[in-house]
């Protein structure tokens, strides 16, 4: 069952490859990203889904979310070569994960990984009006 | 052909050593490879033309940019589904006093702005730890490898 269920998820991927590379970067796209990051308090544009992140940095922005219990919107850039070239534009950032809270780009893995190790993503969060479920955690922890 | 030790940039070879390896591969004379392996190996060193090309631009920059007090560039692409050899993905560690009172994400811009002809060609993946030189004294000096590939390169 899970066989099949891999296979499925590779043909869709390769079916949804877009072949147009060198298209010109239109400020539609532009709109399109500044619409998107706007649409939840947190979003991610990643390498594959959450359930089955397609690299090991978005792997590693969804297990930091995972962690602090955080709900978000997720964008998979392999499947819409515009929007990995659109976001990579809007935020002037070269490399994909990347992360945006309160609709302000944060950052890619290796901030998101540090602000989680330094309690800056906690406090970046709650900016947000977003409880971190490790606060949480924590006040268990000391019961 | 795998003997040819020109393309092999890995393997930093002796003026014999690599004659010799140049005499098994061509069975010609040892006195006439030997000085064409001298070219390659000038070549080597130089890191340029059949060394780590990437590897050597991106140190390159970074010292030009940043003049920092410790550098390390870790060619991460073998553990990613590339060929043997690529250069595709990258970690930096730079610690300069240029990043003194910057947060992060500035940093971050800084190197990546240093590297943008290379990350625009053929650099796929760069991993920054850009640290002041007091936080890289406090600090264990000690980075840890990136997360495990997944198998989303190329697509």
């Amino acid at each position: 069952m899970n066989i099949i269920t891999r296979t499925d998820i590779l043909n869709i991927h390769s079916c949804s490859v877009i072949t147009s590379l060198c298209r010109a970067f239109t400020s539609g796209i532009a709109d399109n990203v500044e619409k998107l990051v706007k649409k939840n308090k947190v979003v991610v544009f990643m390498k594959g889904v959450p359930e089955e992140p397609k690299c090991g940095f978005s792997n590693a922005v969804v297990q930091i979310f995972r962690m602090h219990g955080v709900t978000y919107d997720a964008h998979d850039v392999l499947k819409d070569e515009e929007l990995r070239k659109g976001v990579k534009a809007f935020s002037n950032w070269p490399t994909i994960p990347q992360v945006f809270i309160g609709g302000e780009f944060v950052g890619g893995c290796d901030i998101m990984l540090q602000m989680h190790q330094n309690g800056d993503l906690v406090e970046e969060l709650r900016k947000a009006g977003i409880r971190s479920a490790l606060l949480d955690k924590e006040t268990e922890d000391t019961k | 052909m795998n003997s040819s030790s020109c393309i092999k940039p890995q393997r930093m070879f002796t003026k014999y050593s690599l004659g010799q390896q140049l005499y098994k591969y061509s069975r010609k004379s040892f006195v006439l490879h030997s000085a064409v392996g001298n070219r390659c190996l000038q070549s080597e060193m130089s890191g340029e033309v059949f060394g780590k090309p990437v590897e050597h631009s991106i140190h390159k920059k970074l010292v030009e940019t940043f003049n920092p007090v410790h550098l390390d560039i870790l060619n991460e692409s073998h553990m990613h589904n590339v060929p043997p050899g690529s250069e595709t993905h990258f970690k930096v560690v730079v610690v300069s006093d240029k990043f003194n009172n910057l947060p992060l994400i500035k940093r971050h811009r800084m190197v990546n702005d240093a590297l943008s002809s290379d990350l625009q060609n053929g650099v796929h993946a760069l991993s920054i730890v850009a640290k002041t030189p007091d936080q890289w004294e406090e600090s264990t000096k000690q980075v840890s490898p990136s997360p495990a590939c997944r198998g989303g390169f190329g697509k």
